[in-house]
């Protein structure tokens, strides 16, 4: 690279003063680990009264300082107060309170059941935390999906390290503020950065790694992670589809379509509606439909609404706006469109039927745009969806049992909601995780004291009831009565040991 | 290199898309498949263990074929209940509305198994993933050949060959087999491939289990009773040489004990010894060899080390044309050699002194965390002591290895012996997507919609915190004095 003009220099310097000052780099890195480790090894994060009181302390930053988290999801993707109290703040919250509930519960070792091959013996499965875990959350739900993951480590016992995104660069600071200020920051810890400090993190030896982003980077870590045989959990996305049949309720099937695409950070979420598939005939009802609920939410002018996340920086609007450029897209437009580059914002918008080859039709949209795919037979809908890689969540509009149970046993999904969207996420005796390009590992509720958790076995056995036939020298005998021990046979055994021969 | 690989697995994947691996029958149909070939081929697998590893038929009895039989029948009798979907309970905040998760296949599965226990352990994840359903591709050791090809000619035959494939081959082979997409990869071996692996599986999102080693200590507690000490030396014996001579990723790598009981316990050990594999033990044909000469040499590389062989108090002599190695004990070896810094996977046994018998679990967690730790104590404080402080895939208290055949118990790494787990139920989890599945009706409440405004706060408010008075009296239009808090 040559560096003749001054403006490359400059940023050359300017950079360099940057990495002087980075939070974390290679070296400090692995200082932060080794210390959480000392605070993990003194065994202080395995009591369940650290774990309770960190949790507990989690629900009060959250209850106290609810309009600083407000005010800082405003300025990062300017959430409305009242998504945020309901995807944000309730939703961490509630995650507390689960943990607060069943987490003396779940601690307890687990009985398992021993049978005549291991006679006579007792067993248990003991849940142990892991050791020092790092969480790297994502942008669009930049406390939650900071807060959950932490708060299943904490519950489990683990010592942890979060890297909140640096795209929601008010929450990621007031996180790096706030956390110290309301839990043991011996073993908690908040580390702020972009891609070097990301770097400098995955270059340390974990005992777990939780990410949750894209699948680009999701192989870089998984990849890092290799290196130090980490197992790793990887909450990724996909093109979530909705199947909209035309027997339903269609006016609550198109408002709660609504509020799981533009309702949660304006279709930024892992989860969010991509494309709806629906038949030929149902789509223009459904899109009419469509048209009249998004006006009655938000109004005649979207753009001017409240009620709607912006997109979260220019470069995302850019992609979308590439997206909606594309000369086989732009003319597909049904409803929508206009968007304000000042403000970095876009009105929902509908597009009916853009081609298979379209790059919006391939890549993840993340973004206020909702495709409409239209099939002859709502059945068909099953093919387009499999042809595809797997999404994190499948939805169904339908009255329909019969295609009800189709759609459960053909399609492959991380989370299936049948007649609404998004809610899944919300319920914490479900797991939730993606599969195949969607991701791999589940968290929330139980699932994410598990994730967070080793499962030991334990074989408890005496000195009695010692089987000689498991000894050499090894015998004809010894083999008969082997194989009925280990066919629970429990005749063949006793005729075995008083000599009776058998074939 | 594997020539038509590529259609190979396209017809797996084909054979997956039609569903037909889906059905409970199929299953089933595969697990007698595998019954009956263990049943009637019984002696060709002797000959192959015995071929590749000397494994006396008592031995790969109890370790392979009657371990994997115990398996398949727990997977016959249980199949149709792991598939059923689990109803799951919803909180009153998803009302109304019913949860459950269901298992699915995951798709195509690569499996690498390892050539010390080349059956088992090759069939045992294979049981797991054909009972949740997957098409499977399985690539044996090519350190054990014999049983490498025995299951390359036998297993299409008694298996659906559309559905599962043996591909055999070296590094080669898996090096290709990692270049195509995979939707689960399950591998037993060393920490050093698991990596490679890994690292492979990273490029296609791909999920990993790593069913590594490493070095797996038993601590042995003075016992008084001399009827306790003969049970604990024979099932220590057992735990060492038995599984292979040493050579299995839970065998014992070396013991913990106090300096004051040391003496005894070489004493019994000998004795055990004797008993169980005569004068001479390189003659005994009920103990393995090892498995190929690049293992003894490494193996008697360990001994070269002049402190580790001035430590050696019975054993230590290696018969090259045999690829045998006598069964070796070593009283306190230089803990920075290499034979207490790498896994064994051999006949050597070192010894560990320790003052008192609680120091141990210090020792214990100053190292990487073992597979499986093995106790032997009667002494409750002791137990609960290893349990609550040390980490390990499995604790064993007073036996060795038998934990591999309880169903019951996962079976499974934690750190550098790695991680995700299998037998039994874990084996089809591990081979399932537990897919969360939520179903509601079209009754509905207006307060989740836009525009937002205070009331609609409220609703939730009182919804999230559970308050489901305030929520009624919202409901009936009772706003007034519910201010916010």
């Amino acid at each position: 690279m040559s560096l003749t003009s001054t403006a490359t220099k400059q940023q050359v310097v300017k950079e360099a003063e940057e990495k002087k000052t980075m939070v974390v780099d290679s070296k400090n890195a692995a200082s932060l680990v080794s210390e959480l480790r000392g605070t993990f090894s003194t065994g202080k994060t395995r009591s369940y009264e650290w774990r309770t009181t960190q949790i507990k302390n989690i629900i009060k930053l959250v209850e106290e300082r609810e309009s600083d988290i407000f005010e800082a999801l405003r300025s990062d993707l300017s959430k409305p107060e009242l998504e945020s109290f309901v995807s944000e703040i309730s939703m961490t919250k509630a995650s507390c309170k689960t943990m607060l509930k069943e987490l003396k519960h779940w601690m307890k070792p687990e009985p398992a059941k021993t049978k005549l091959t291991t006679f006579p013996s007792s067993a248990e499965i003991v849940s142990e935390p892991l050791g020092v875990v790092l969480v790297i959350s994502a942008w669009n739900y930049p406390v939650l999906l900071s807060l959950d993951p932490v708060i299943g480590a904490i519950a489990a016992g683990n010592a942890v390290v979060l890297k909140p995104s640096e795209v929601a660069p008010a929450t990621s600071s007031l996180l790096a503020k706030l956390l110290p200020e309301y839990v043991d920051k011996s073993a908690i810890r908040v580390v702020e950065g972009a891609v070097a400090e990301t770097t400098a993190l995955l270059e340390q030896r974990w005992d777990k790694i939780l990410y949750t982003g894209n699948g680009k980077v999701g192989r870089i870590v998984m990849a890092a992670a290799a290196k130090h045989l980490t197992p790793v959990v990887l909450e990724l996305g996909g093109k979530n589809p909705v199947v909209v049949d035309s027997n339903v309720n269609l006016k609550v099937a198109v408002r709660r379509i609504i509020a799981g695409k533009w309702g949660c950070n304006n279709g930024q979420a892992c989860i969010s509606p991509d494309y709806i598939i629906t038949t030929k005939s149902f789509a223009p009802q459904l899109i009419d439909a469509l048209k009249s609920t998004l006006e009655e939410f938000y109004g005649k002018d979207p753009l001017q609404s409240k009620d709607l996340s912006r997109i979260v920086n220019s470069s995302h609007f850019q992609r979308l706006a590439q997206l909606l450029d594309d000369d086989k897209v732009s003319g597909k437009i049904v409803h929508g469109g206009q968007r304000d580059e000042k403000r970095i914002k876009i009105a929902p918008t509908l597009l009916l039927d853009v081609p298979h080859n379209s790059l919006i039709m391939k890549e993840e949209i993340f973004g206020p745009l909702l495709l409409i795919i239209t099939v002859d037979k709502v059945e068909d809908s099953f093919v387009i969806i499999n042809s595809r890689s797997k999404p994190l969540a499948a939805y169904l509009f339908t009255n329909d049992k019969a295609l009800e149970k189709k759609f459960v046993d053909s399609i492959s999904a991380g989370g299936m909601l049948i007649n609404d969207t998004c809610l899944h996420l919300a319920v914490h005796t479900l797991p939730f995780g993606g599969v195949g390009e969607s991701g791999m590992g589940s968290y929330h509720g139980k699932f994410s004291f598990d994730t967070f958790s080793h499962k030991k076995a334990v074989l408890y056995r005496s000195f009695g009831g010692d089987a000689s036939a498991r000894y050499p020298p090894y015998t004809l005998k010894k083999q008969r009565v082997l194989r009925a021990l280990l066919n629970g046979d429990i005749i063949g055994l006793i005729l075995t040991l008083i000599g009776w021969p058998r074939k | 290199m594997v020539v038509g690989l590529e259609q190979s697995l396209e017809e797996l994947r084909e054979t997956f898309r039609l569903g037909k691996t889906r059905s409970a029958s199929w299953r089933k149909s595969q697990m007698r498949g595998i019954l009956k070939l263990l049943q009637e081929r019984e002696d060709d697998i002797f000959t192959a263990l015995n071929q590749d590893l000397g494994k006396h038929p008592v031995e790969s009895y109890r370790d392979e074929v009657g371990v994997t039989i115990k398996s398949v029948n727990l997977a016959l009798s249980s199949i149709e209940k792991w598939m059923a979907s689990k109803k799951v309970e919803m909180p009153m905040i998803a009302y109304p509305t019913k949860g459950e998760l269901v298992p699915e296949p995951l798709g195509l599965v690569l499996i690498f198994s390892s050539w010390n226990f080349p059956l088992v352990l090759a069939l045992e994840p294979l049981i797991g993933a054909i009972s949740a359903g997957n098409t499977v591709v399985l690539k044996p050791s090519e350190m054990a050949p014999s049983c490498s090809s025995f299951l390359a000619k036998y297993l299409p035959i008694y298996l659906d060959n559309k559905a599962v494939k043996v591909i055999e081959g070296g590094p080669m082979v898996g090096h290709q087999l990692l270049e195509h997409q995979w939707d689960k990869i399950f591998f037993t071996g060393s920490a050093r491939v698991g990596r490679l692996i890994m690292a492979a599986a990273a490029k296609n999102l791909t999920p990993v289990t790593m069913e590594l080693g490493g070095k797996c200590p038993a601590v042995v507690d003075t016992l008084a009773s001399f009827e306790e000490q003969k049970v604990m030396v024979n099932r220590i014996v057992g735990g060492k040489w038995g599984p292979c001579n040493g050579q299995a990723c839970i065998a014992i790598d070396y013991l913990l004990v106090e300096e004051k009981f040391a003496p005894v316990l070489i004493d019994l050990l000998r004795k055990t010894i004797k008993k169980f594999y005569g004068e001479n033990t390189k003659e005994s044909k009920s103990i393995s060899k090892i498995v190929n000469r690049k293992q003894f040499e490494r193996l008697s590389n360990l001994l070269q080390d002049p402190m580790v062989e001035a430590s050696i108090v019975h054993g230590g002599s290696l018969d090259d044309d045999k690829l045998m190695i006598e069964p070796t004990i070593l009283l306190n070896p230089p803990l920075e050699s290499e034979i207490m810094t790498e896994e064994i996977f051999g006949p050597l046994l070192p010894i560990i002194t320790v003052n008192n018998i609680q120091e141990s679990v210090d020792f214990i967690k100053s190292r990487p965390k073992p597979l499986a730790l093995y106790v032997f104590t009667t002494d409750e404080t002791l137990k609960r002591l290893v349990i609550a402080e040390t980490s390990s895939g499995s604790i064993t208290f007073n036996d060795a290895i038998i934990q591999f055949a309880c169903d019951t118990l996962p079976f499974g790494g934690i750190g550098l012996s790695g991680f995700g787990r299998y037998h039994g139920k874990f084996s089809f989890d591990n081979f399932s997507h537990e897919k969360a599945i939520m179903r509601r009706n079209f009754t509905d409440f207006g307060f989740r919609y836009p525009p937002w405004n205070d009331l609609k706060l409220q609703f939730i408010r009182a919804v999230y915190s559970l308050q489901y008075l305030k929520l009624i009296l919202l409901l009936l239009g009772f706003k007034s004095g519910l201010r916010r808090r």
